[in-house]
């Protein structure tokens, strides 16, 4: 559905009287195949947004080449408009307009009959729990029937893919689920294959079959959530000794079965009387060490076992976490999603961040 | 075929959601008559300078021209509004042509001034205003083209700078000027000469003079050839430029 290779896209950045060019988005490869659900994973500024507007084709790449539903983004642009859905970060539904006129005009804009725009409309309204809300105003809505109502407009013309460009920032945890469960959807009822960026880790890790890491305009990595976990760093196993005196050899016990012991880096974090190590396939290392714990007298006040997270995978990936990245970012790339991200304040997402 | 309809689709919702808040369209329309009741006065003493026979025949063209400007300018804000919930972007992933997107707001302001123009001809006319009708035909017309441009101009604006903090001083700054140098409030002809040379690279005071004659009946050549060229020129380079905006990659 997706084919795109070697997409960049430069922005003039001016600080005082000098100009940089910023690559905001710096030879980006991608492939998704039809039926995908894909999540494009990555902190703010990294170049997410950019990558989604030039593939829905609002922004020209400055280079490289991109087909989208079999069309090429530059020169077939409005085929590809036509097959694709797109839901922007700031929404589409003017807030003092009535919802269902919006839709409506939304749909006729894509040809749609004014009847046929209408009836699908309403049909999409039911579908996504939206029911009696047809004339209201978008600006007496809640954020999460608002987030739908945009879902709505990108679905008028029955798109076969749908481009959600961070679909449930600012919603509470509630209206979160709950949209979780109607972007499932699009593909378990509709077939389409979506497309969805997030700096949320656990939403592209609940959502997607296939996650695609992006970061300071590069894509640093794409693969499931699973194999991503698995080869990163294996499962992080934290012991609690009871006595301060055996953390060190318990931390040479722990040590020669970590991962990072075969590539001669120092494995073991010592903390207290925490020592903590990353280790491959911890299930069924762990009754082996405990076993060999025992046999030393050494005594254990705890022990726990941690599936590596994304926000893990994003670490090791990139040196930095995922929330570091996320305060980082902010500033000193605050200017490249180009202008129209950093001023929305709608999207800011300020308080989101921290 | 399309295109027709796709402008309509534009101007349908938006004089849709003019009609819900008419605030805009009734200031709009009040500024013209307090002009026309609280400044109209003030001319009466000098209607023999002014070359015509009722103060009025002098200053309802020029309340035109103004009415064409200035109310167009301002048409500009409500797409900073549009763009910033994303409308603008949404309209721009359909496969609508841009300049659709353009001109059904143009329809809309167009259709606004239009009703603006009846109402202060007609108020003129009520005040004693005598005019050839040819003339004032070609004068509503010669407004509609220029209140056109000035429209297109604020579109394109409000899309380039996306900030009503930024525009606001931009269409001050360019007003001021403009309201001083086309002569709608006094003949340029009562300055001093060096005044008359500046206003001569005012556009808008060739169009000022020729709906002006316009509706003196006098129908004189080079304010007629001046100023329609002008309004010509000036519409055709906003369109060009506010249809661009909504076509650039990062409008």
């Amino acid at each position: 559905m997706i084919h795109a290779r070697g997409l960049v896209q430069t922005f003039q950045s001016r600080e005082g009287k000098k100009k940089t060019v910023v690559r905001a988005v710096d030879g980006v490869d991608l492939d998704v195949a039809e039926g995908e659900v894909v999540g494009f994973l990555g902190p703010n500024g990294a170049g997410k947004t950019t990558t989604l507007r030039m593939l829905t084709t609002l922004l020209r790449p400055t280079e490289g080449t991109a087909t989208v539903a079999g069309y090429d983004v530059v020169r077939e642009s409005e085929q590809v408009r036509r097959s694709i859905g797109y839901v922007s970060q700031a929404g589409g539904a003017f807030s003092a307009a009535r919802a269902g006129d919006e839709v409506v005009d939304h749909g006729m804009l894509y040809g749609m009959k004014e009847s046929a725009a209408k009836a699908r409309g309403q049909e999409l309204f039911e579908q996504l729990d939206l029911d009696g809300l047809w004339t209201r105003m978008p600006k007496n809505m809640s954020g999460g029937q608002r987030r739908r109502l945009d879902i709505v407009m990108g679905l008028i013309h029955d798109p076969t893919l749908v481009f959600l460009d961070e679909p449930t920032t600012g919603l509470d945890p509630q209206a979160r689920a709950n949209l979780w469960e109607h972007i499932a959807d699009l593909r378990r009822k509709r077939g389409a294959t979506v497309f969805l960026t997030t700096h949320y880790l656990d939403e592209a890790d609940h959502l997607s079959d296939r996650i695609i890491i992006i970061d300071h305009g590069r894509i640093v990595a794409s693969d499931t959530s699973e194999n991503l976990k698995a080869n990163v760093s294996g499962d992080l196993v934290d012991l609690e000794l009871s006595s301060a005196a055996d953390v060190q050899s318990a931390a040479t016990r722990l040590g020669s079965i970590a991962e990072a012991a075969r590539s001669g880096g120092d494995p073991v974090e010592i903390e207290g009387n925490h020592v903590r190590a990353r280790v491959a396939r911890a299930g069924r290392a762990v009754p082996g060490l405990l076993a060999d714990l025992g046999t030393a007298g050494i005594t254990l006040e705890s022990i726990e076992v941690h599936r590596p997270t994304l926000d893990d995978v994003f670490l090791t990936l990139t040196g930095r976490s995922l929330r570091d990245a996320q305060e980082t970012t902010k500033d000193d790339q605050a200017s490249d999603e180009s202008a129209d991200h950093t001023e929305q304040p709608a999207l800011a997402g300020v308080g989101q961040e921290k | 075929m399309t295109f027709i309809r796709e402008c309509y689709i534009v101007f349908r919702r938006q004089l849709r959601m003019n009609l819900r808040n008419p605030a805009w369209v009734i200031i709009g329309m009040l500024q013209p008559i307090m002009y026309l009741f609280l400044f109209g006065p003030l001319l009466k003493p000098i209607v023999q300078q002014l070359g015509v026979d009722n103060e009025y025949t002098f200053f309802v063209p020029g309340m035109l021209v103004q009415l064409g400007i200035f109310g167009a300018f301002f048409a500009g804000f409500s797409l900073i509004g549009e763009w910033r919930e994303g409308v603008i972007e949404a309209e721009r992933v359909t496969p609508a042509s841009r300049t659709a997107l353009l001109v059904g707001r143009l329809i809309r302001d167009l259709i606004q001034l239009f009703v603006q123009a009846l109402i202060l001809v007609g108020l003129g006319y009520a005040l004693g205003m005598t005019g050839s009708a040819r003339g004032i035909v070609f004068g509503v017309l010669l407004t509609m083209l220029v209140g056109g441009a000035c429209a297109a101009a604020s579109n394109a604006l409000a899309l380039t700078t996306k900030s009503e903090d930024v525009m606001a001083p931009v269409i001050n700054m360019v007003m001021m000027p403009v309201l001083l140098l086309s002569g709608i409030l006094l003949p340029m002809t009562m300055g001093p000469k060096w005044l008359q040379s500046v206003s001569d690279w005012m556009p808008f005071r060739w169009v000022t003079d020729a709906v002006r004659t316009g509706f003196s009946g006098e129908f004189a050549r080079d304010p007629m050839i001046y100023g329609t060229a002008w309004a010509a020129v000036l519409f055709a380079i906003s369109l060009w430029w506010g249809t661009s905006t909504f076509r650039k990659e990062n409008a």
